[in-house]
């Protein structure tokens, strides 16, 4: 089986957000740019299926502009065989991601993707969920807890009442929640042998895809500074004011 | 609790914008593929490495420190050592720059120095058990036979097995040639291999006996039945822990064992034994009596190691200082609220305070570059194509490593007390690890060479044994960098005084060599204070050549305004102190009279 992983590159989680002066963005020059958290767990996951002969080969997959390829070696580093890279100057909105994908998925014919629920820079949570759509193929996001047998996924769900289990018919998609896994360091060796591993890059404009923006950015901005907090004397009077601003 | 985040911006911008290193590593003997975006990948990993699993054992580790089981002989290292040990071993960093015939890597040891620095500010007693073995492959790898190599090389590099270095006795410190343990002739081991029984007490062995791996192997100063008085009669013996089989398997333990562990001022989790050597079965490596000879060829790499230790506090330190000044409330700036609306303004509305960062910074930064450098030319000295290349890099080398050790040691003591200083009370306070800091930066001006010991190698040796040589190679490159960058209006109030001082440093040197030939007593007088006055205008070429990178860099205009700002901080308020060291120079040894 292969495995398809999404592989996103985004502003590291250690970075403090700043909105460009202008609000047309946020501040990536010179700032710290990582693997998206949930995509490392994402390609853990598909390295730990590979291990135990689920899989035989894992590919990464990074949508972005040329200077992409670092990021990608990384994955390669962490064990994925070989990379795509969908080159495209601009970010793309989570339906053209899920429009990208399904034109790999065509090419490459995977029995599973995974991807992360979400990428932190943008949090959208979507592109697993309309990859699957537009697949036509079962969908398990938030898992925390993967088992592969007999052609069939029990996956382990994080959701809002708890946990819950279900099954998906193979080939699936897959999205990762936090509590998957850990992911591993890299070897020295293997940041060494990735140089040496296939990264196929393809045109985004050659993939007939339409990058259509559903989501119109008018500007950005940062969150208000909270005002000073108010001391109570006791809970009757946080009560009161609670009540008085409407929020009891 | 500290934080640490690995300084990957600067460890770069030193790398390949200050120094070019990538230009120079692919030019090099079996650097082909040394290109940069091997090696940012290489620190990034580092960075993760020591970010999550050593920075946050440091507090702790201090705390629990090493405990010593008195019957057993046996030291248990604190919580988390022994699995960061092995994801480190597992990760292939203890070979990082050994040869890859014997498990190594075979990376530049440049990039060794720069992942060193981050994994030392991660937890620097942790840091000591790999780099003693790192030091024990080098002497095998320059010194051993190769069935030793095979034998005992090899674990250490696989990160299976642990080295030490095993040099110093209670009556033998920075004067090795008193040392009196000694080595007589055993029978051959089954491979008929001879043997020694090595009988004697080592004190102040880091690493000398711990938990972190299957065997240690010792490498031991001792003196042979027939050896001449001195430093001229020592040998070097590899003595194990554990008796290894010709198959390489574990065999009986051998009679070396640990006697005690002190109870120091820092660096709480690294093991420091007394061990005792008990009729051990060892075996000679090198030549007989030229033990000492051999373990100076390493000595280089063991001592900018120390110097990078400094550097990895001082960095540390830095960044929590900065930002507990960027976020503690208290009094006003002198010229009015900077926060009106909060009850005090922050601490780097203070010039003081910014005085006491800007310090720390023009020393971390600064040293990084000098140790970087010193590392660079290694690599050149050891696999440039050009055998004229690779002797003048040795030449430098061996001029650039006392003042890379000591002045690089010297100044993170003063980096960890501004550090500490800045906390204001809290900075006394265990709890939030500054004083951790400036307790660890303590070890590192005495080990692997006293301060003194560097200051007088430079001055006795490195100038006027060796008349020098590597200091022209020195002054020469900084005169072509004036020239090249002397009509560059962004480098203005910096080529200047760089120049004089670089005049001053060569008429000086001259005028010392002259008064050590008619009292040698002047050598003593003058060397610590020629180091730091070394040192200093080192760090001023460093700085000058740190802004011409940065004018040319792609980096933020932030990061550029910073480092001209550090530059011209460092001339205006820190170059100077080249006069008062100047001065001590010259007042000779009349001015340090005999004290009874
Ligand atoms: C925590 C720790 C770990 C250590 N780890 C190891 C280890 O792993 N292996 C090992 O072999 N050793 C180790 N050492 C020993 C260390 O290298 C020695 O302590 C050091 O070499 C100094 O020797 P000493 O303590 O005997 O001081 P001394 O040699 O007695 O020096 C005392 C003072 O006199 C000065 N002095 C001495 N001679 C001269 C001179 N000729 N010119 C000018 N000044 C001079 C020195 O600079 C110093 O200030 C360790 C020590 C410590 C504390
Ligand atoms: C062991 C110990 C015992 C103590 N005993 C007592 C005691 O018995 N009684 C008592 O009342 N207190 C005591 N203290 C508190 C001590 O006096 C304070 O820690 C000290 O006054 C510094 O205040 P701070 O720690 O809040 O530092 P801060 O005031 O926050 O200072 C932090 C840093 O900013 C600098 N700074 C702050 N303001 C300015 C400014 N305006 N201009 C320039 N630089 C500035 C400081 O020099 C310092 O480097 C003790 C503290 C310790 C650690």
């Amino acid at each position: 089986m292969k495995i398809l992983v999404g592989y996103k590159r985004v502003v590291d989680y250690n970075v403090r957000i700043q909105v460009k002066p202008d609000g047309t963005g946020v501040v990536t020059d010179g700032v710290k740019l990582s693997a998206n958290p949930f995509d490392d767990i994402a390609l853990e996951e598909a390295l730990r299926l590979r291990e135990k002969g689920v899989a035989e080969e894992v590919v990464v997959v990074g949508i972005g502009p040329a200077d992409l390829t670092a990021h990608l070696r990384n994955g390669l580093a962490m064990g994925a065989n070989r990379a795509i890279h969908v080159v495209a100057a601009d970010a793309v909105q989570p339906l053209t991601a899920a429009r990208v994908f399904l034109k790999l998925v065509e090419k490459e014919q995977p029995g599973l993707v995974i991807l992360g629920k979400q990428a932190i820079d943008d949090d959208a949570n979507q592109t697993g969920q309309m990859l699957a759509a537009l697949w036509d193929r079962p969908q398990a996001t938030f898992a925390s807890k993967v088992d592969i047998a007999g052609g069939k996924a029990t996956v382990t769900r994080e959701v809002d009442a708890g946990l819950e289990v279900i099954e998906a018919e193979l080939p699936a998609v897959i999205t990762t929640d936090l509590r998957l896994n850990e992911p591993r360091f890299i070897k020295l060796p293997d940041i060494m042998k990735a140089k040496s591993k296939p990264i196929d890059t393809i045109e985004f404009g050659s993939l007939g895809v339409e990058a259509h923006d559903h989501l119109k950015t008018t500007h950005y901005a940062a969150p208000a500074k909270r005002s000073k907090g108010v001391m109570v004397k006791d809970a009757a009077e946080l009560v009161a004011a609670l009540k008085q601003k409407g929020l009891l | 609790m500290t934080i640490y985040k690995a300084p990957l911006d600067d460890l770069r911008f030193a790398l390949f914008d200050v120094l070019g290193a990538e230009h120079t590593l692919t030019s090099l003997q079996g650097g082909e593929a040394h290109s940069r975006d091997l090696l940012d990948a290489v620190l990034e990993e580092a960075g993760r490495l020591s970010e999550q699993l050593l920075a946050p054992t440091n507090a702790p580790a201090d705390a629990e420190g090493c405990r010593f089981d008195k019957a057993a002989h046996t030291v248990t290292t604190p919580k988390g050592f022994k699995e960061a040990f092995k994801a480190f071993a597992e990760g292939g960093w203890t070979g990082l720059t050994n040869p890859e015939a014997y498990g190594g890597q075979a990376l530049p040891g440049v990039l060794g120095t720069a992942t060193t620095e981050i994994f030392q500010s991660g937890n620097l007693a942790w840091s000591l058990y790999p780099l003693l073995s790192e030091g024990a492959t080098h002497a095998m790898e320059q010194h051993g036979e190769e069935w030793q190599r095979e034998r005992f090389m090899k674990p250490i590099v696989a990160g299976r097995w642990t080295g030490t270095m095993c040099l110093t006795e209670p009556q033998a410190g920075s004067d090795l040639g008193l040392l009196k343990t000694r080595a007589e002739p055993g029978a051959a081991d089954a491979g008929g291999h001879p043997t020694y029984r090595i009988s004697g007490t080592k004190i102040f062995i880091s690493a000398g006996e711990h938990d972190l791996a299957e065997n240690i192997v010792h490498l031991v100063l001792a003196r042979l039945p027939d050896a001449p008085e001195g430093s001229r009669g020592i040998s070097m013996f590899i003595v194990p822990k554990f008796k290894v089989g010709e198959d390489g398997s574990l065999g009986a333990r051998n009679t070396v064992a640990a006697g005690a562990i002190e109870h120091k001022m820092g660096i709480h989790a690294c093991s420091t034994c007394v061990m005792n050597f008990d009729g051990a079965e060892g075996y000679l490596i090198g030549k007989p009596h030229k033990g000492l000879a051999a373990m100076f060829t390493m000595m280089n790499a063991a001592r900018l190691s120390v110097g990078v230790q400094g550097l990895a506090l001082a960095e540390r330190a830095l960044q929590n200082s900065l930002n507990y000044a960027r976020e503690r409330l208290q009094s006003r700036a002198l010229s009015g609220p900077k926060f009106p609306d909060k009850p005090a303004d922050n601490l780097l509305v203070q010039p003081d305070v910014r005085r006491m960062l800007l310090t720390q910074r023009a020393f971390v930064e600064g040293s990084r570059a000098l140790v970087l450098y010193t590392a660079l030319q290694t690599d050149i000295e050891h696999r440039a194509i050009d055998e004229a290349a690779r002797q003048k890099a040795g030449e430098l080398v061996a001029f650039l490593i006392p003042i890379a050790k000591g002045m690089t040691t010297e100044l993170a003591q003063e980096c960890t007390k501004e550090a500490l200083q800045i906390y204001g009370g809290h900075g006394y306070i265990a709890e939030n690890g500054m004083e951790q800091f400036v307790r660890d930066a303590r070890i590192i001006t005495l080990y692997e060479g006293t301060t003194g010991i560097q200051a007088a190698d430079l001055l006795g040796r490195k100038i006027l044994q060796l008349q020098g040589v590597g200091a022209r190679h020195f002054l020469q490159e900084i005169g072509a960098f004036c020239q090249q960058h002397g009509a560059d209006a962004s480098l203005r109030g910096l080529i200047g005084p760089l120049a004089a001082a670089a005049k001053e440093w060569s008429e000086l040197t001259a005028s010392l060599a002259k008064r050590v030939q008619a009292n040698p007593e002047e050598l003593g007088a003058a060397a610590s204070d020629y180091l730091y006055y070394s040192g200093y205008v080192t760090l001023a070429y460093l700085w000058a050549r740190s802004v011409a990178a940065a004018e040319a860099g792609s980096q933020s205009a932030a990061f550029k305004q910073a480092k001209r700002d550090t530059a011209a901080f460092y001339f205006a308020r820190i170059l100077p102190r080249t006069l008062v060291h100047k001065a001590a120079i010259e007042a000779g040894v009349a001015t340090l009279p005999a004290i009874d």
